[in-house]
């Protein structure tokens, strides 16, 4: 059974608290990402996740192995990627994921199939030759993503994988991470809100080390201003505005860039009453939007309160 | 074992890819043999031993083997691939005696390759063959404390250039330990009995001993345990870094 079970997850760098007692259970099938302002502490928990930190205090299991005392077998269930894809840039692509394979105890035709299979996957076969320092840094991130998928772990743990690629690219890395989420669990930490929305089933919202909010992208969204709100393009906002904010329904209403929206006071069906008004009024509506709330809002909300905190 | 060698393996990949190895193994073995044929008097001593060729080994390991371990870990440390590597499923243990054993291998490379003196001095003369041997045994173990040293200094700072000039400067008062050079100044503040296990340690006094063909016991001893305490402080010096 695929799973991570965190456990009050805590470290302190020296004084500073990084992570403070981050607690959650993920089971397999989900594309998990972490998402939070730099220094937040996303790396900080994957780092004590894949065991390449000891936690001050709690612990993960990972498929049921303790990341502390069972280290070996916590490992070979997982493929990590770390912040920024540092690699051995001394040595051949293809000596390096052989290396890989073999510290991974794959040998022989299994090792050989193994790193066909994935220099396919990710389209590394023209520079299988090349030295590593000599790869750009879509190749670069692509040969990092290669070795952690290497040994078709069930856990995948990558730290901002799309980080510095080119859009194309971008898309690519998504691409493939939404194929292997059907029986994997895949955790990403990202400060890019469109990759939550296309690609996470569920978030975690991670400001000042602590677990903020966790929810699918939906649920999050819900938690915005916006959700419910309404949003307008119509051709004289200024009149629309000040009649928009006479009705019941209308808390109040906002203009920024060449959209109106309105926010629900609560009072009434919001999206009913405007509609009877556009009617009335004859007005021209080039778009009209019933808001489902923003993610980017939930998250300007929370890193701004942590900001103002810290 | 096997994961042990699986290290190595990768070690000496990036060693020869680089011009790490090539150049280590041209300049000790440059060094070495105009050593001792211009300082050593190797052909005007007029004596059929390899005696001039081993006693500038110190003196060229002293700067040549850090050069090699300084690399070991805080390189991985710089670039963060030490994240890599230590999460994968190996113990710090093997990580640590793979990369060692990896540099020792290159030194030993470097002491193999320069059997053309060996074969000469057996071609003029006549020499006790297992002294030769005596002597070989005794200037690679020797290096292989330098280079515990090395990585030991190099585990503990991500900075190349400080694991280089620690591992050298520690190396040399090891190397002098025996000496007034550092006997002196650690007499002032250290009683007699320290200062008397500190001249044993010097490893110029069991080096010299080994050269000239006496593998005793007490300097084989002495350097396996040199060896063996570094490595663990090296491997301490690892896992300390993950310790909150």
């Amino acid at each position: 059974m695929t799973s991570i079970l965190a456990q009050s997850l805590t470290r302190c760098y020296g004084r500073m608290l990084a992570v403070d007692r981050v607690s959650f259970e993920v089971d397999g099938g989900t594309v998990l990402g972490f998402l939070g302002p730099n220094g937040a502490g996303k790396s900080t928990t994957m780092k004590m996740l894949t065991g390449y930190l000891h936690p001050t205090s709690g612990t993960a299991l990972i498929n049921g192995y303790d990341i502390r005392t069972h280290r070996r077998q916590a490992h070979q269930a997982m493929g990590y990627l770390p912040e920024g894809a540092p690699l051995y840039n001394d040595m051949r692509v293809k000596d390096f994921l052989r290396f890989v394979a073999a510290a991974r105890g794959l040998s022989g035709t299994t090792a050989k199939t193994a790193i066909g299979s994935v220099a396919e996957r990710l389209e590394l076969e023209e520079v299988a030759e090349q030295s590593i320092g000599t790869l750009s840094k879509g190749f670069g991130r692509r040969v990092g993503i290669a070795q952690a998928l290497l040994h078709d772990p069930p856990i995948l743990i990558l730290d901002e994988p799309t980080d510095g690629l080119d859009p194309i690219q971008k898309t690519q890395v998504r691409r493939l991470i939404q194929e292997m989420s059907d029986t994997k669990i895949v955790v990403i930490s990202t400060h890019i809100l469109e990759e939550v929305e296309l690609l996470c089933d569920r978030v975690m919202i991670i400001a000042q080390g602590q677990l903020q909010l966790d929810g699918t992208p939906t649920e999050i969204r819900s938690r915005s201003r916006y959700a419910g709100a309404l949003s307008l393009v119509v051709d004289q906002p200024q009149s629309v505005a000040s009649k928009l904010s006479g009705l019941p329904s209308v808390s109040n209403v906002e203009y920024r860039a060449g959209k109106l929206t309105a926010f629900p006071s609560g009072d009434g069906d919001l999206a009913g009453a405007v509609q009877a008004l556009i009617q009335s009024e004859n007005w021209v509506v080039r778009e009209f939007h019933l808001e489902s709330g923003r993610l980017d809002d939930v998250f300007a909300r929370i890193a701004g309160q942590s900001e103002s905190h810290a | 074992m096997l994961n042990i060698l699986i290290v190595t393996r990768r070690e000496w990949l990036a060693y020869f890819h680089t011009p790490i190895a090539p150049l280590y193994l041209i300049i000790f073995l440059v060094l070495s043999s105009a050593l001792a044929f211009y300082l050593g008097g190797f052909y005007e001593r007029e004596i059929a031993d390899l005696e001039p060729f081993f006693q500038f080994h110190p003196w060229i390991y002293l700067f040549l083997v850090p050069a090699i371990g300084m690399r070991l870990w805080s390189e991985e440390y710089r670039s963060g691939s030490a994240e890599l590597l230590l999460t994968l499923p190996l113990s710090t243990w093997e990580v640590v005696l793979g990369k060692y054993l990896a540099a020792l291998g290159l030194i030993g490379l470097g002491l193999a390759l320069s059997f053309p003196i060996w074969i000469t001095v057996n071609v003029l003369g006549d020499p006790d063959n297992g002294v030769i041997v005596g002597a070989y045994l005794g200037s690679w173990l020797m290096a292989g404390g330098f280079l515990a040293i090395s990585a030991a200094a190099s585990a503990a700072t991500s900075n190349q250039v400080v694991a280089f000039i620690a591992s050298s400067s520690i190396c040399f008062v090891f190397l002098m330990a025996g000496m007034p050079l550092v006997l002196d100044p650690i007499g002032q503040v250290l009683p007699q009995g320290i200062v008397d296990v500190i001249s044993q340690a010097s490893f110029l006094i069991h080096y010299s001993a080994m050269a000239r063909g006496m593998l005793d016991l007490k300097s084989g001893v002495y350097f396996v345990g040199l060896i063996l305490l570094m490595l663990i402080s090296n491997w301490a010096l690892i896992e300390v870094r993950k310790a909150p």
